[in-house]
């Protein structure tokens, strides 16, 4: 386990390097010059184009603007923001949390009602049940995540009013209603990874339950219930596992959109507010931020495939 | 016999149907769809059969020119990223060596961001013309197309007949167009009509944010987006976009499916092998949606 463990580690840090040296690179893909287009002006004066150049540090060889930059990013720095002057790093610390729980909850959610549903559906493949969570599955798995967002938006904001359309509300003044905002969001995000948590269990256990051992399981007399929760759903989760993995990586992505329809103020108002700002640093700092946590889970991933499944360890 | 290919025929004949409203759009449109009328909101009517948005815009007209968008994008992003990623991948199991080393680890590099966020980046950086639009959602799935040509076309390069035909003298890239292409076409083949459906999500998604094509040209994602401030009185705003959305990405998945089915026998229980897949790269290959 410790040389798989280390392989892994290299190989998500030398990762993590090479998706640095691509958000570093970004800049160079700006067509014209990148400091007349975040200055905004047809004709800026040059001393403002020399400052600006000099604070991105545009004004040096690009190995040497690629080791500082690249420095100050390990250590958190991102330096400031183009139009706020605020440190990025202070926004980042801020909206993190917020990101975090969302996507926290969402896969709770996931995982508390993907598993089970998945084992009822595969019980009886053909029943009514599996059909009617199939059917909903699909749905979920073909309709866009801000479609199904907006469609949440206009249902049990709008018109059922049983939670607040948008918004945020900060748990510290107003814990009730902190929850009540967050509803909506963590389970619009939760939606679009159910049907897949889903998906796999119910294939997973439909493979399982036709191994040999299963078979010897009944054959000894073993109850029903014990034969599913001991000997299928356990060796049918090491797939689930991965699956979850993956889709928390995704998720990272999809965050971005339901934050924006719900107006929650996580680490995509600060992406979305770089990018109509044209604030190249921030909207780099945010995506290596989201890009390296992606690496991040990978890893814990390959790291718990590991630990559960000895023969991956020597591959 | 063999059984009717329900999903082949229902997706196919669906894309189908959206290929030729596109196509006929501007025959088929009641109105111009960027031209503004006094009748805001309205609903449906002789000269708006599905109503106007909040500028007095033709809804239906939008959504005939906003399909032209998303197919010609997703088309066009799915044919560079098929191309360049099956040329890329083939090279790489061709050559191996160093050419596999740098393809392949570019490819993971790529995979290594989520991809709504790449796009996003990539948009915010290089603009957001409609080729540059297909250009940016091609790099997202290029890798997939290469690992899918490289994986085959291992698998190929061993077998006797491509073994036979290197004996017989033939080039490198004779064995790889003659031999190995045709047998990796396949998997291909399925592997564009799903990417399409990934496409459009992608597009809609970049237009939902403002990032997609600029205003006030239609596009799907844009109508979504839009109809965020007048939803509650007029809701239809949002339900056709969004229907039309989910209709062309189900359908894409349905046709990669019922095309998976019609082109290799076996590959049928490929959706149940991949439950098993331990490697990183089966596991990325089960990766769903943006």
């Amino acid at each position: 386990m410790g040389g798989y463990l280390i392989r892994r580690l290299l190989a998500a840090l030398a990762l993590a390097l090479a998706v640095a040296t691509v958000v570093f690179l970004l800049l160079r893909l700006v067509p014209g010059d990148v400091v007349t287009v975040m200055l905004g002006e047809s004709d800026p004066s040059p001393e403002k184009v020399t400052a600006l150049r000099h604070q991105l540090g545009l004004d040096r060889p690009l190995l040497v603007q690629y080791a500082t930059w690249l420095g100050r990013a390990v250590r958190g720095d991102f330096g400031d923001a183009f139009l706020s002057g605020r440190r990025i790093s202070t926004d980042l610390a801020a909206r993190i949390p917020r990101s975090l729980e969302l996507g926290g909850i969402a896969l709770v959610l996931a995982v508390l009602l993907g598993i089970p549903l998945g084992a009822l559906s595969a019980r009886r493949p053909g029943g009514a049940l599996d059909l009617l969570v199939g059917g909903v599955a699909v749905l979920g798995l073909t309709l866009p995540s801000f479609v199904i967002g907006m469609l949440f938006v206009l249902l049990f904001g709008l018109v059922l009013h049983w939670f607040p359309a948008t918004g945020f509300v900060d748990f510290s003044t107003d814990p009730v209603g902190h929850l009540r905002h967050v509803v909506l969001p963590a389970v619009t995000l939760a939606l679009t990874i159910i049907p897949v948590v889903m998906r796999m269990t119910r294939a997973s256990m439909l493979d399982t339950l036709h191994q040999d051992y299963v078979r010897t399981a009944r054959s000894k007399g073993l109850a029903e219930r014990t034969v599913i929760g001991k000997h299928v759903l356990r060796n049918s989760l090491i797939p689930v596992i991965t699956v979850i993995g993956l889709q928390a990586g995704t998720l990272l992505g999809r965050i971005v959109l339901i934050e924006y329809i719900f107006n929650w103020p996580g680490l995509s108002s600060l992406l979305l507010t770089g990018v109509n700002q044209r604030d190249y640093p921030l909207v780099q700092a945010v995506v290596l931020v989201i890009a390296v946590a992606f690496v991040l889970i990978n890893l814990l991933v390959d790291v718990a495939y590991g630990l559960v499944d000895p023969r991956i360890r020597v591959a | 016999m063999r059984p009717l290919n329900v999903r082949l025929i229902i997706g196919g004949v669906t894309i189908a149907t959206l290929i030729a409203a596109a196509l006929l759009g501007p025959l088929l449109a009641p109105a111009n769809p960027l031209e503004m009328t006094p009748d805001l909101l309205a609903g449906q009517s002789r000269a708006h059969p599905l109503g106007t948005d909040s500028f007095g815009r033709d809804v239906l007209s939008r959504l005939l020119y906003g399909a032209r968008i998303s197919l010609l994008i997703a088309g066009l992003s799915v044919l560079i990223a098929s191309t360049g990623g099956t040329l890329l991948g083939l090279m790489s199991a061709s050559f191996r060596g160093t050419v596999d080393w740098i393809v392949m680890r570019s490819m993971d590099v790529i995979l290594a961001f989520p991809p709504i966020l790449l796009a996003i980046a990539a948009v915010t950086f290089f603009g957001s013309g409609l080729v540059k639009l297909a250009l940016v959602i091609s790099i997202l799935y290029t890798p997939t197309f290469a690992r899918l040509a490289y994986g085959s076309a291992l698998g190929v390069t061993k077998t006797e007949y491509v073994e036979a035909a290197r004996a017989l003298g033939g080039s490198g890239w004779h064995q790889m167009f003659r031999h190995i292409l045709p047998n990796v076409a396949g998997p291909i083949i399925v592997q564009c009509s799903l990417s399409l459906g990934f496409a459009i999500l992608v597009e809609s998604g970049l237009s939902f944010l403002g990032l997609g094509v600029l205003p006030p040209t239609a596009t799907w994602g844009r109508m979504v987006s839009e109809s965020r401030n007048y939803v509650e009185r007029e809701p239809l705003l949002l339900i056709w976009p969004s229907v039309a959305i989910a209709m062309a990405i189900g359908s894409f998945n349905l046709l990669g499916d019922g095309l998976r089915d019609a082109l290799d026998p076996h590959l049928k229980g490929t959706r149940r092998r991949q439950v098993g897949a331990r490697t990183r790269s089966d596991r990325v290959g089960a990766l769903s949606k943006a």
